[in-house]
């Protein structure tokens, strides 16, 4: 197989062509030290400001699809064959001037010290592109990832209500652009594989998910990076060697959703967004949940895949799936096996994963009747932030009786950790309240969470048991209002 | 016939007018001094920090440093060629590099020069340091309880006799409040560009609030005059107070080592670095013992403020002073004392924060009044208008200055009325009698916050103002920018001066090369000072031009009049650019540097007498909360804000620091939690683990109005008030309207006692120890 030496893009109006490049090489790195384009700015380097936001743009069958994400924990080397714009393309339509988003934060006073704005502008203007008369809670999600410390919000969120007035999408250059860019990039995609290296930093971007599976055999102690929203900060803030990285975010083999008579099958290189609208359709509790995962950059960026390998206890999909009975795929070379979900996640830091072996797929079953779902997450801030606790409930009744429980915690233990305990508790039990607390009483059984910034022991505990409230308030309650939602 | 005229200059005073770089801000052209073009050969420094809270250093070996690769140099304290220290107050307390000892983790001990930044950061972090821990105090009663000393003089603030007044009063409440830190984060990190010049010369282009201050620290450790040393600043990614003082580490370090190394040097330090090593707001632990009557007037309040100052001083003294000057918010105390307690811990050292210790002051006030409402089982409002300033011999704070100007009465009664608070009250008390699980609060919370710098020798101020033949004008002024909008409210005043068009205007850098001697922009002052001085340049230069024309015209000075753009002279109209093109052919100068000094303040420290405020700034915000009893997760319902800046100089503007001071209090007392652990780490070091709000954190309903009806009676500038502090401590009315929602639990009877932040944490343990004492009552 040939093997092509550099990776290509297009940023803004200019291809690039770059060869001398090193895995950890960022895009923000790339925009402001070399390419001098400054209007993108480096806040906090871990993708939780916003401040360098840019829009990606890649084919994905064949459509071009524009995302906003942060380019300060973005490999370089993963932009190949994408499309790249920043902050100094945003151009008028017809007639000149600013952008219709960039002129409306000008009359709405959306900007006092401006470092945030470029980045509050492209978030902005994605959603614009995606939907120009938003409804404020649409607007809250775009601005997850966004920080301003000057505004308090309220002036940017007039803007946004306000940017339709300005102008369409249907006149913007990205769109009336869109076929000729979408040829430009159909044009760089030449089903090679792409192994760049500036020293002994290699990146290296398989063909297919077969050639995935193959570099992995060869490369067993090679970094996995998919949406990079975790390794891109091993890099920027613990100066991680992640040599050789084999990227995995370009492989469309990887990203199938298919929804099937039993079971729902993610690739593990979906993202969040990916599969927002697959699982609320089947599980609607998840659409509050699938939102407060991290802002929207990161849910672009970011996989369930990567939730998953990262195995951390903290990850926002482990506890849902787990409750859901999810398994996963596991490939190594051509062999394949099945995991229970659950049995992955072996200890802090340790998981059912041999070297050379990575996730291919998440296997999530179609929901039963008679389950009663719920999944909860509680965080200091609402949005953008990592869970004190989450919880997710899988209770099936029949005629008044648990016949079945499965009920998963993170932030608990060391791994996202099914109850045992209070399942058991449960199971058999009358369906009522006094069931229920009776679970949560259980929960000392089965964790000891820790203290730390997040939260301390105490609370965790004391709120885990509440949920167990909570679940009966809404699911056998029937007290909708039970619950502040957005 | 004569061509029409404009009837009015665009960007006067008093109108709407974006911020001048606003168009700059949308499209990313403005320029912060990490977008500057690198000078060529430009190298790159990153400190090395302590890994540990307190302890001797007993060998540092930075081979590894030297050698890792793209390294320059390595500098240590020994490389420092004046004096190894950066403390703002004088008291040689705050080394620049640590060097027997370290007293927080994150103190400075070396830094690596290198290509780049990355080949610095990558070099760090190879140190080997070996240290003899010593015991630590992290917060200040563990600082009280291990002995440790103040950094600084404490403050005690007395009128009357608060022992026999309390011992006299019909009921009287003692408790303890804490109230957390806050860190700044400004979206544009620290940053300082130091360019070596000929002879002793050093450019330092920086983000800092106080270019005069890192004018003197960079001269101070170079061991050179301050005329050597030149400091500019177009503009700030944020301030808050942040950059008022620990911009001095970072511009001295790339200023030493680019007169070492006799190239460019930037230190730019990682967010994490920034966070570990640079001051935030102080946390505060205070006691309090109030006495009052069954009314709930309050009769007598003693009162503690020690304060987490860190390592050493900095501004701890006038923070804790603040805090002192704040402690009656807008409340009369006939008797009082109120001591501060500066207590020095093994953190870093705390610094300037919007507000400046007056919000740890204000809280405490209103702490005292829920205390009242609460043991009487009345509204905090009600409790709230008792004690107001203002009656025959209730007018006078506890530092003996008299509140000449009180005009919270009728703010706080319209505020009651447009945002319709006692219905909602009353719908509220219906609600939590249901019994849900979703409780809601509301509180009225007003803020009286004093105007000036407590050092009344930085309240002074100048301006630079050049009008070019061409009839172009340039502006400057020792102000900085940091997104509050100075540069546009001064440039508003010179236009409205002159009557030209705003677009005639320059802003300009800041720079110590221009305007000499400057204060910080600090203490929500920067236009009260910076637009007068202007003023006071524009006349000097006008003066000179009626001068002119009186003469070269043959007229009175009596006939001449600058309408729009125009000078009217007798009956002729004579456009400003042919004016001052004729009045530098007449050899005029038409350059001016302007000064101004706040008139009437006077402070003794000794005494704790004076009066060291001009005039105050007033406000108020009605909140509304809904809090989830299950987790402690609360929502922002509404928020009505009726706030007071005089004869606003750019109402926009105005609205915008209101808006924007509001959430950012919200966020100190809610979300935005700084934790330390046991070795004295901070772990709360990014915004991954540092939550400030979001777009969806504040309000559902925001409402913000300004008391328009409010004229400054001071001459102040057009007769505007500040505003860039005051309305951060309308944040407090989420506080309390959080804790009402969390009474409710028991029923009114106790009051909640919440230490700030309001995490949802600390509301869930406060719900469940309510829930705990009512089950077993």
């Amino acid at each position: 197989m040939a093997h092509r030496q550099e990776i290509r893009f297009l940023l803004n109006d200019r291809q690039v062509a770059i060869g001398d490049i090193g895995a950890s090489d960022t895009l923000l790195d790339h925009l402001r030290l070399t390419a001098a384009l400054t209007g993108t700015k480096e806040g906090c380097a871990e993708g939780d400001c916003g401040a360098c936001t840019v829009l990606v743009g890649r084919l994905r069958d064949g459509v071009l699809r524009y995302q906003p994400v942060n380019a300060c924990i973005r490999f370089l080397a993963s932009v190949d064959a994408c499309h790249v714009v920043t902050v100094e393309h945003l151009r008028a339509g017809e007639g000149g001037g600013l952008h219709p988003v960039q002129q409306a934060m000008v009359d709405h006073h959306g900007s006092q010290c401006g470092f945030c704005t470029p980045g509050i502008v492209m978030a902005l203007y994605a959603l614009w592109m995606q939907t120009p008369e938003p409804t404020r809670h649409q607007i809250e999600t775009a601005l997850q990832g966004n920080l301003c410390r000057c505004t308090g919000y309220a002036p940017i969120i007039r803007a946004a209500e306000a940017a339709a007035r300005y102008g369409t999408p249907a006149t913007d250059p990205l769109n009336t652009e869109r076929e000729a860019v979408t040829a430009r990039l159909a044009a760089l995609q030449d089903g090679h594989r792409v192994e760049v290296a500036r020293d002994d930093d290699r990146a290296i971007l398989p063909a297919s998910v077969d050639d995935l599976a193959a570099m992995l055999l060869e490369h067993p102690a090679a970094t996995v990076v998919a949406g990079a929203t975790d390794v891109g900060l091993w890099v920027t803030k613990h100066f991680r060697d992640i040599s050789p990285a084999v990227f995995t975010g370009h492989l469309e083999g990887l990203q199938q959703i298919e929804v099937g008579d039993t079971a729902m099958r993610i690739g593990a290189g979906a993202s969040y967004t990916d599969c927002e609208a697959m699982l609320a359709a089947e599980y609607p509790n998840l659409t509050e949940y699938w939102n407060r995962i991290a802002g929207w950059q990161v849910r672009n960026m970011g996989t369930v895949g990567g939730n998953i390998a990262n195995g951390s206890p903290i990850g926002d999909t482990p506890p849902v799936l787990i409750a859901l009975g999810a398994e996963i795929v596991l490939r190594r070379g051509e062999a394949r096996r099945s995991l229970a979900l659950e049995d992955f996640f072996i200890d802090y830091g340790k998981q059912d994963r041999a070297p050379g072996e990575f996730i291919e797929q998440i296997i999530i079953p179609r929901r039963a009747n008679g389950t009663h779902h719920a999944a909860y997450k509680v965080s200091k801030r609402r949005d953008d932030d990592i869970s004190s606790v989450a919880a997710a409930f899988n209770v099936t009744v029949a005629e008044g009786t648990v016949t079945a429980a499965r009920i998963a915690f993170g932030g608990m233990a060391g791994i996202p950790k099914r109850a045992k305990a209070a399942e058991a508790a449960i199971v058999g039990a009358a369906w009522s309240e006094a069931t229920l607390l009776t679970a949560a009483a259980s929960l000392d059984d089965d964790f000891a969470p820790l203290t730390d910034w997040r939260a301390s022991s105490e609370y965790r505990m004391q709120v885990a048991r509440n949920l167990f409230r909570r679940f009966w308030l809404e699911q056998g309650a029937g007290d909708a209002a039970a619950r502040l939602s957005a | 016939m004569t061509a029409r005229r404009p009837i009015a200059i665009r960007g006067s005073v008093h109108t709407d007018l974006q911020h001048d770089s606003a168009t700059k801000h949308v499209t990313g052209l403005a320029t912060y001094t990490d977008d500057i073009a690198e000078p060529a050969r430009t190298l790159h420094a990153c400190l090395g920090l302590s890994t540990i809270a307190h302890g001797r250093i007993e060998a540092c070996d930075l081979d590894t440093v030297r050698s890792a690769a793209g390294v320059v140099a390595v500098l240590t304290a020994a490389d420092i060629p004046g004096v190894n220290d950066i403390s703002p107050t004088g008291l040689n307390d705050e080394p620049i590099f640590a060097e027997d000892k370290v007293e927080f983790h994150g103190q400075p001990i070396f830094a690596v020069i290198a290509e780049t930044r990355d080949a610095a950061r990558r070099a760090v972090v190879k140190a080997r340091i070996d240290y003899t821990p010593l015991p630590h105090a992290l917060d200040p009663l563990e600082a009280i309880e291990k002995g440790y000393p103040h950094v600084t003089a404490p403050l005690t603030l007395r009128r009357g006799d608060a022992d026999a007044a309390l011992a006299a009063a019909q009921h009287r409440i003692k408790g303890q409040m804490a109230v957390g830190g806050q860190d700044h984060m400004y979206l544009e990190g620290q940053i300082a560009l130091a360019i070596p010049g000929e002879d002793d010369d050093v450019t330092v282009w920086s983000s800092t609030q106080h270019p005069s201050e890192v004018q003197h620290m960079v001269g101070h450790a170079l061991g050179v005059p301050s005329n050597a040393v030149t400091v500019k600043v177009r503009r700030m990614g944020g301030g808050f107070g942040g950059k008022e003082t620990q911009m001095n580490i970072f511009a001295a370090v790339a200023a030493v080592a680019a007169k070492k190394l006799g190239r460019p040097v930037k230190l730019r330090p990682d967010r994490d670095d920034d966070m570990i090593a640079t001051g935030k707001r102080h946390d505060f632990a205070i006691d309090y013992d109030v006495g009052f009557d069954g009314e709930g007037r309050i009769e007598a309040l003693d009162a503690r403020f020690a304060a987490r100052c860190g390592f050493s001083a900095d501004l701890s003294g006038p923070v804790t002073d603040r805090a002192l000057f704040h402690a009656d918010n807008a409340y009369f105390y006939p008797a009082v004392r109120l001591q501060s307690r500066p207590m020095k811990t093994n953190t870093v050292s705390n610094t300037a924060f919007r507000g400046f210790g007056g919000p740890q002051g204000v809280i405490a006030a209103e702490r005292v009044i829920e205390e009242i409402a609460y043991a009487l089982g009345r509204d905090t409002l009600d409790i709230r208008k008792a004690n107001l300033y203002g009656g025959a011999g209730r007018d006078v704070t506890p530092y003996h200055q008299t509140v000449e100007d009180n005009i919270l009465p009728r703010l706080i009664g319209e505020l009651e009325e447009t945002a319709d608070y006692q219905t909602r009250r009353a719908a509220i008390l219906a609600h939590n009698a249901e019994g849900s699980v979703l409780r809601k609060g509301i509180a009225l919370t007003p803020v009286k916050f004093g105007i000036s710098f407590t050092a009344t020798w930085f309240n002074q101020a100048g301006a630079l103002v050049h009008v070019y033949k061409d009839g172009s004008i340039h502006l400057n002024h020792g102000g900085t920018e940091m997104g509050q909008g100075l540069n546009t409210k001064v440039a508003q005043v010179v236009a409205d001066a002159f009557q030209v068009d705003i677009d005639r205007i320059k802003i300009t850098a800041t720079s110590t090369g221009k305007v000499p001697n400057t204060s910080a922009t600090a203490a929500s002052s920067g236009s009260d000072l910076n637009a007068m001085a202007a003023l006071d340049a524009v006349e000097q230069i006008k003066a000179r031009l009626v001068a002119f024309a009186t003469e070269h015209w043959q007229t009175d000075a009596s006939a001449i009049r600058f309408a729009p753009n125009t000078v009217l002279i007798g009956d002729e109209a004579v456009p400003f650019p042919d004016l001052v093109s004729a009045a530098y052919m007449a050899r005029v100068q038409l350059s001016a540097a302007g000064f101004y000094k706040t008139p009437k303040i006077h402070w003794d420290r000794e005494t704790g007498t004076g009066r060291p405020f001009y005039y105050f700034a007033y406000g108020a915000a009605v909140s509304e909360v809904t809090v989830d009893t299950l987790t402690g997760e609360y929502r922002v319902e509404r928020t009505d804000i009726l706030h007071d800046v005089g004869r606003s100089l750019n109402p926009a503007i105005d609205l915008g620091q209101i808006e924007g001071g509001f959430v950012q209090g919200v966020g100190w007392l809610t979300s935005e939690e700084l934790w330390w652990d046991a070795e004295g780490r901070l772990r709360t070091h990014a915004p991954s683990t540092y939550k400030i709000p979001l777009a969806s954190d504040i309000p559902r309903i925001f409402n913000v109005a300004l008391a328009e009806w409010s004229e400054n009676p001071e001459r102040t500038i057009k007769r505007s008030k500040a505003v860039g502090e005051p309305p951060f401590m309308l944040g407090i009315s989420v506080f309390e309207a959080l804790s009402m929602a969390v009474a409710s639990i028991a029923d009114y009877r106790e009051c909640p006692r919440l230490d700030a932040p309001a995490t949802p944490e600390r509301v869930l343990m406060a719900i469940e120890r309510l829930r705990g004492a009512e089950s077993s009552a």
